[in-house]
């Protein structure tokens, strides 16, 4: 069966740690971690491996922080 | 083809920016230089040569429809009467701080606030000293005659366009009303984008792969390039100053007196001259065609040549004669004669301040 | 450092759903964290990406929080005066009919100090598209009143909430040019989540689209967030959007192709 997967790239040194897209995401795969990047931002993380690849995130990143894929696999 | 005209200063002006090839006017009216939007209309210039001509909702617009214009790499230029000018400064800011190149034409008329709609050379501060905020400076051309009207367009626009620098056509109600024969310029094409693109390589005109994006902006937050980018403007003005100083002499070769006048101011000397020269006492005249560079150097040669004083004329209360007194040094006498609320003087009045302030003082 | 959760095997280009687009440069943009200008600087950059239009659009940036705009669009654009970008346009537009001309203002710049410029280039149905960010408040010289904060929203020169006896009231911009003969298409969109980013980038294109075929102003309002004027989180700062500027600022279209929209 055909499954739908996706995968997002954070551009750690480009996130200001607002968390808007965390509001965004359908898999609750985003959320503020605990480092911080090179400006003292808490950047966004992945937390699971559920990602669709919808680029809701992206689409309400307002610093163009990530960049999405997806593919279907036969499982 | 030149062609012979009878005209006032203000059609010329008008006339003169369709044959040179202005791309757009942008304008509001104002007594005593309406008719420049009004005969430019009449005109159909988009018909005889695709200009734009558009009446903006006020002058701040206007000079602001220029700022954008004159980004494009287009020949763009306003024009008003003193209120109306006042509002245009904040723009003039701008684009001289955006390096851009314009012209702007102030038919003068009397102030302080709404003042009187009779002719004035009350703004020669503004034009020449500022006006608007910042260090800058605009290139100031005094025409005293119908055909200078004409034919300072033209120049106006190639100073613009040398330096990217705006230019000012300070005129005033008297030679904006007047009519005089004037030779126009044959007409001469408006340049097209190829050109633009050629002469103006900073010009907004579209990105193109072959070169990066172009922005024009007068704004710099880091204090050390803006001072960097001050002091380029400095040089600027600089060669401005040591290339570009105008003026005409009038018998000034065996003259004991010299009258310092530009504009219509500069025509009614002519008369005083006239009158001086009959009664034997050797007057001549120094016009400054450009205020703003200024001629220190004309004023200074002439106290060299022995004159012994100069009577600075102008229909203000004494602006120009700071700058005449700055070049005389204190060597010679310097006195002011002007009269203002629109009043325009008679050439013996002037004679009767020659003789009272200077001769006889 | 590792990272968690990664799948590089689907990472390819064939599978790419969502990047960068070249419209903007790579510059990271100087707003506060979670500012909508982000996004509609964005979705404005997509939009001339996916029309193609890069050579043959100029943008107007204005004053305040978006005058360095032109640091992050890779085309060729202006910094206007406050409130003036409409002249501008009017001007670029007018000299260059083939090209595409758009504003990019906040609401100090478009509804208050730049009220004429923006009434009368609607008016003459100038053929450009004006973005307007509304967020209620000048951001970028730290929190004033705007003309369009809400009534008894504190700001710094109105900190104990606008009065609306002394103050006046909140300006609805948009509704009012929408009322005049040379506004084309008047919409109000917000980008705070996916579905209406989406929406504000149909409305953006739909913009651009009505230019290319010389209809008069497209204006587009986005009801935006200030976190760092609001005095809240990001998060927190949307939430505050959607319960309290969009009940007077509702979204939605206001004139479609000419047309008042019932």
């Amino acid at each position: 069966m055909a499954k739908i997967v996706g995968d997002v790239v954070i551009n750690v040194e480009r996130c200001k740690g607002c968390g808007v897209c965390v509001t965004g995401c359908p898999k609750d795969v985003l959320t503020l971690g605990k480092e911080v990047n090179g400006k003292g931002y808490n950047f966004v993380v992945k937390q699971n491996d559920e990602c669709i690849g919808c680029a809701n995130c992206a689409m309400i990143c307002p610093d163009v922080v990530l960049t999405v894929y997806r593919t279907k696999i036969e499982e | 083809m030149k062609e012979l005209r009878l005209m006032k200063g203000n059609e010329a002006l008008a006339e003169a920016a369709i044959r040179y090839g202005v791309d757009g006017y942008f304008g509001y009216p104002i007594t005593p230089q309406s008719e420049v939007i009004e005969y430019l209309m009449s005109e159909r210039p988009e018909e005889r040569t695709g200009m734009v001509v558009l009446q903006a909702e006020s002058e701040v617009a206007a000079i602001n429809m220029v700022y954008g214009g004159g980004a494009c790499g287009k020949r763009v230029m306003t024009s008003s009467s003193s209120p109306g000018v006042s509002l245009k400064m904040e723009g003039v800011s701008y684009i001289a701080g955006s390096e851009l190149p314009c012209v702007v034409a102030n038919i003068q008329r009397g102030g302080p606030g709404l003042g009187t709609i009779q002719p004035s050379q009350a703004d020669y501060f503004q034009a020449t000293k500022g006006g608007g905020h910042g260090d800058y400076r605009m290139i100031v051309l005094a025409p005293a005659s119908v055909q200078e009207m004409a034919d300072f367009v033209g120049l106006g626009f190639e100073l613009a366009f040398k330096y990217r620098n705006p230019v000012m056509i300070l005129s005033d109600g008297v030679i904006g009303q007047m009519m005089e024969k004037v030779e126009l310029q044959p007409q001469q094409p408006r340049r097209t984008e190829e050109q633009i693109r050629k002469e103006c390589p900073w010009a907004t005109l579209g990105k193109t792969p072959d070169r990066q994006r172009n922005i024009i902006t007068s704004l710099e937050l880091d204090s050390s390039k803006q001072e960097v980018f001050n002091n380029k403007l400095q040089k600027k003005y600089a060669e401005i100053v040591q290339n570009e100083v105008r003026y005409e002499t009038i018998n000034c070769e065996d003259a004991e007196y010299v009258l310092v006048a530009f504009g219509s101011s500069a025509r009614i000397c002519q008369k005083s001259m006239d009158i001086c020269r009959e009664q034997g006492i050797k007057v001549g005249i120094l016009r400054p065609i450009t205020l703003w560079p200024y001629p220190y150097q004309a004023v200074k040669d002439l106290v060299k040549n022995g004159v012994k004083g100069f009577l600075v004329v102008e229909l203000n209360a004494g602006q120009m004669i700071e700058d005449v007194q700055l070049a005389v040094a204190e060597k010679v006498k310097v006195e002011h004669f002007g009269r203002m609320g629109g009043i325009i003087p008679a050439p013996g009045e002037v004679v009767e301040a020659l003789k009272t302030k200077i001769i006889g003082g | 450092m590792s990272e968690a959760f990664a799948r590089p095997e689907i990472r390819k280009p064939k599978n790419n759903v969502f990047k960068k687009t070249k419209v903007l440069t790579d510059n990271v943009l100087h707003y506060c964290p979670g500012c909508g200008h982000g996004v509609v600087h964005r979705l404005v950059a997509e939009v001339i990406d996916e029309m193609g239009i890069q050579e043959k659009t100029i943008g107007i940036a204005p004053v305040g929080c978006a005058v360095m705009a032109y640091n992050y669009f890779d085309i060729d654009m202006q910094e206007a005066a406050h409130g003036r970008a409409p002249a501008l346009a009017t001007a670029i537009k007018r000299m260059l009919p083939e090209k595409f001309v758009f504003t990019y203002q906040g609401d100090g710049d478009l509804a208050a100090i730049g009220t004429a410029e923006t009434i009368h280039a609607v008016n003459r149905g100038e053929k450009i598209v004006i973005i307007f960010i509304n967020n209620g408040i000048y951001g970028m010289t730290g929190g004033q009143m705007a003309p369009t904060t809400l009534k008894g929203m504190p700001t710094s020169t109105s900190p104990y909430g606008r009065d609306i006896q002394t103050m006046g009231n909140p300006l609805k911009i948009t509704e009012l040019v929408a009322q005049l003969p040379g506004a084309y298409y008047v919409t109000r969109q917000s980008v705070h989540t996916p579905v209406n980013a989406r929406k504000a980038k149909n409305a953006i294109k739909k913009a651009f689209e009505n230019q290319a075929k010389g209809c008069g102003v497209s204006f587009i309002e986005v009801v935006s967030n200030c976190n760092s004027g609001w005095k809240l989180s990001p998060v927190k700062a949307n939430e505050w959007m959607e319960q309290n500027m969009f009940p007077f600022y509702p979204l939605g279209d206001i004139k479609v192709d000419g047309e008042l929209v019932k």
